[in-house]
């Protein structure tokens, strides 16, 4: 049974270099959206910041005694802002994403990243290329929706113009990878940055185990039990456990276990069904659920 | 932050958990976990510094370690996938593989070591590359310039739709005007602030014609078109009033560069506007995709080039005030151009 079998809607199996299959999960598209308001409001803040401190140091140069002087001084300030706008509007995005996270300060909040589409290295001329269409994505979408809306000169061809850029703002609306057109362009995705700890393993105990299940009890479940029977164990609820224990028990015709026996009787069932389960792999058998009519 | 001491047992707990669960294993899948559990967290150790950008935390021996662990861990997952049932621990592998796989495969070099790379050579190559569509955008530059040139030659009425209303300089100002608008302007004092709104605003027209590229391509050709247009109604003026030579050279100083670079963006859209147009044998996806790697650094160049010629059209044009001097830099400028994009590193 290939990995393939398993992916989920949103993910995509992606071949590294080495041979190896990855299970990449798409980012979601409002998660994207929020990551991007984020980095807009980061913007915006600094814009802000970086106005108010211009403005209020043009304030102090009108004290300065030669004219001379603070006329430089405000051309100087002027090209100050030039540069930051600038760097704003076509580095910030850049310069996050070639770092080690592959993610400005909004994707790393909402724990996205982007990846090369093909499993190769992320390069800097992707990096480059999906943010050289920013541009018509966001700006020019935003300038065109709002001239539209305002004004008196609001007319069809501004509405004409407003709905051409938003073709470009919603391209990730239109496909199944959920690119932008920059990504497109780079040959790049965003997905999700994986985060797992590594739990302890169930099926070792300290006591030893005095069940013995025989081929008729443990042949009736899957792999979907298994791992339904491995989430109920690690949440460790009493009431859930007490439940699945019973259940187990009117399908193997046992009298069900009471108080601290259900924890012991689950974690023996576990380690015994996986074990002939896993058993089973070796040979090249597969059982996916109670319903898979193959006996492994 | 009330249950730090619950949550700080809790972890050594884990840890105590952990070293007691090493005896007893009685499957296959779990013994191999054991034996290899201590190089995945050593992988995940490296692999969070990284992250952290706290490199220099790592030691020599981890570094080196890195790409063994990572294949270990590869191997680990291959085996783990088609032997373990165990969920927890399958997902914990799937996640750090992938972690690994970004750090190996992430970008690898830092902006300036790519850069510098760039000046000596890859900005060049990158120029090369698309020379077809090159040669496409300067023979769409070309007419524009003549369509426009006629079209004012046919009827002055058209200036103002292709040059824009300008007071100074319109079919009706006098020779007196017109060359006015070319010499004197040495005693302007904001030339710098001048020259940062210049790049400013060019640099953001060659990244749209760039981008708009993406739409098969047409939208970067109407812009070449009208850019070149304005040129040719421009020369058409300044050709009837006798400056001809006077205004090519007041363009050239800081033209040659900067029309240079836009023909470089206008060719960099048509080059992604063909590559989706006509993919070819490969998909269209992975057409795009490769156009936009081929033509992202020739964009870097432009913005590059857009400085210059800010600085050009900002500081040099206006402090030098004689035509031969003016074509005198245009020229060494397109020179310099030239000989950088085809010549410099070309031996194939």
């Amino acid at each position: 049974m290939s990995p393939q079998s398993h992916l989920r809607p949103d993910q995509r199996e992606i071949i590294t270099p080495e041979g190896l299959s990855l299970r990449l999960t798409l980012a979601g598209r409002s998660a994207r959206l929020g990551a991007l308001a984020v980095d807009l409001a980061c913007i915006g803040a600094i814009l802000l910041g970086a106005g108010l401190a211009l403005v209020y140091t043009q304030a102090g140069l009108g004290q300065w005694a030669k004219r001379g002087e603070a006329h430089h001084a405000a051309q100087f300030l002027f090209i100050l802002w030039t540069a930051l706008m600038f760097l704003l509007r076509n580095a910030w995005f850049l310069i996050f994403e070639l770092g080690p996270r592959g993610a400005t300060p909004g994707k790393r909040m909402l724990g996205l990243r982007i990846a090369a589409r093909d499993g190769a290295r992320l390069t800097t001329e992707m990096v480059l290329a999906r943010n050289l269409l920013r541009d018509i994505e966001i700006f020019l979408p935003m300038v065109a929706v709002l001239s539209a809306l305002g004004g008196p000169s609001s007319s069809m061809v501004n509405w004409a113009a407003a709905g051409w850029f938003l073709l470009f703002a919603l391209f990730p609306l239109f496909n199944r990878d959920r690119l932008r057109a920059g990504d497109m362009i780079a040959g790049t995705w965003v997905v999700e940055a994986p985060r797992a700890r590594l739990e302890q393993a169930l099926s070792a105990h300290e006591a030893p185990i005095d069940y013995d299940f025989g081929p008729a009890e443990l042949g009736i479940y899957g792999e979907y039990e298994l791992q339904t029977l491995e989430r109920v164990l690690r949440e460790n609820q009493a009431p859930a456990m007490e439940a699945v224990a019973r259940a187990i028990c009117a399908k193997i015709g046992w009298s069900a276990p009471q108080g601290d026996e259900v924890r012991r009787f689950l974690d023996a069932y576990y380690t015994a069904l996986r074990a002939r389960l896993e058993q089973g792999l070796r040979f090249g058998r597969r059982k996916a659920d109670k319903h898979d009519g193959q006996q492994p | 932050m009330k249950d730090w001491p619950n949550r700080l047992l809790a972890r050594f707990r884990r840890g105590a958990a952990q070293e007691h669960s090493i005896a007893p294993a009685t499957l296959r899948s779990d013994r191999f976990r054991q034996a290899r559990e201590g190089d995945w967290r050593r992988l995940e150790a490296i692999v969070t510094a990284v992250e952290k950008g706290r490199l220099r935390r790592i030691s020599d021996d981890d570094l080196l370690d890195l790409p063994v662990l990572y294949r270990q861990l590869a191997s680990s997952l291959a085996v783990a996938r088609e032997t373990s049932l165990d969920a927890a621990t399958l997902a914990y592998l799937e996640a750090l593989a992938q972690r690994a796989w970004f750090i190996t495969y992430g970008p690898r070099r830092n902006f300036g070591g790519w850069f510098i790379g760039f000046l000596l050579g890859g900005w060049s190559e990158a120029v090369r590359a698309i020379r077809f569509d090159i040669l496409v955008a300067l023979a769409l530059m070309v007419a524009g310039v003549a369509a426009g040139w006629m079209m004012v030659a046919h009827d002055p009425s058209f200036y103002a739709m292709l040059a824009g209303q300008d007071p100074a300089r319109n079919p009706a100002s006098s020779a007196k005007q017109l060359r006015e608008t070319l010499f004197g302007g040495q005693d302007q004092d904001a030339l710098a602030a001048f020259a940062a709104y210049l790049f400013g605003h060019n640099a953001q027209i060659a990244i749209l014609c760039f981008a708009l590229g993406f739409a098969i391509g047409l939208p970067s050709v109407l812009l070449l078109l009208q850019n070149s247009g304005m040129l040719g109604a421009m020369l058409w003026l300044f050709h009837g009033k006798g400056l001809l030579l006077d205004f090519s050279a007041w363009i050239a100083i800081h033209g040659t560069t900067e029309l240079f670079a836009i023909l470089l963006a206008g060719a960099g859209g048509i080059h992604i506007g063909r590559a989706i147009a006509f993919p070819g044998e490969l998909s269209v996806m992975a057409s795009a995709a490769a156009a936009g790697r081929r033509t992202a650094p020739v964009m870097l160049g432009v913005v590059l080039m857009l400085l210059v010629a800010g600085m050009l059209e900002g500081f040099a044009r206006q402090l030098i005030d004689s035509t031969p001097q003016r074509l005198l830099v245009g020229g060494f400028m397109l020179t310099f151009w030239l000989v950088y994009f085809f010549v410099f590193g070309a031996r194939k």
